[in-house]
């Protein structure tokens, strides 16, 4: 089972498109790339779930990491996901009040 | 447990959790009673016991494996997922602060019962010193699109 996690760049926002299934095994490198790109400086991170298959609750505390994480540096970490269920996730965990959750990435970077 | 149960045996390690989620989904497929909707709420609950299970068993670094059943019955599809970890309290687990609460993010973990218990019908949890046994139940003809959380 692979993870992809490619980051890309836009408007000064480091974008950190994940792919796969997030889940015990996976969450390790998940959260090594998100801390790996707050060493190089990247404060502005958006996390684009679009193409994320599966995501249980150990992806879930890898992504309040990284926002607790940026928000030690006065950054940020956003979401972009429109995946009916990825969203019931944060929707029963109450972490949609936690997260800004977008339906793209241009959105994300406006906000 | 019926003789149509189909029975998994897992090595505790994190790479194998996929696996049981596979096997469990596929069953439920399988049934053909449950609204694909469902079967994603059952494999992400089983998911969530399945990494329990495991942290339970290297927490006490057991080579034991992690034993997965699962079978249909009139009334609906049943997994038990078992190990032989220390146990645990499932009624002493500690509430996370309100959502708003800025120390909310201290809480990384912990997430993963009370999704279990939104997402299935029936759960149970009956452990001991000897381990835990999580009963997973997704009745039958309930498939109107809500999970158990909203149906109120």
């Amino acid at each position: 089972m692979d993870l992809g996690l490619d980051v890309t760049e836009r408007d000064g926002w480091a974008v950190l498109s994940v792919t796969g299934e997030v889940d015990v095994y996976t969450a390790p490198k998940f959260r090594e790339r998100l801390i790996e790109l707050v060493s190089d400086g990247k404060y502005q991170i958006v996390v684009d779930l679009e193409g994320v298959d599966f995501l249980d609750s150990t992806g879930l505390g890898v992504l309040v990491g990284g926002l607790k994480r940026l928000r030690s540096h006065d950054g940020d970490l956003v979401l972009v996901c429109t995946q009916s269920r990825i969203l019931k996730v944060f929707e029963i965990t109450g972490l949609t009040k936690v997260f800004s959750i977008h339906d793209s990435v241009d959105s994300a970077v406006q906000a | 447990m019926p003789g149509e149960a189909v029975e998994l045996e897992i090595p505790a390690r994190a790479e194998f959790v996929a696996l049981a989620r596979l096997a469990v989904s596929a069953m439920a497929a399988a049934d053909g009673e449950l609204a694909d909707e469902r079967v994603d709420d059952l494999k992400l609950a089983v998911s969530e016991a399945c990494t329990n299970a495991i942290e339970a068993h290297s927490a006490i670094a057991t080579d034991k494996r992690v034993v997965i059943r699962c079978w249909v019955e009139d009334a609906g599809l049943e997994v038990r997922i078992c190990d032989r970890g220390g146990g645990f309290d499932p009624l002493g687990l500690p509430d996370h602060p309100p959502v708003t609460d800025p120390a909310r993010l201290k809480f990384e973990r912990g997430l993963g019962i009370p999704l279990i218990r939104a997402l299935v019908d029936v759960v149970e949890f009956s452990s001991s010193g000897k381990g835990t046994e999580v009963r997973l139940v997704m009745r039958h003809g309930d498939n109107n699109g809500q999970h158990p959380a909203q149906r109120g």
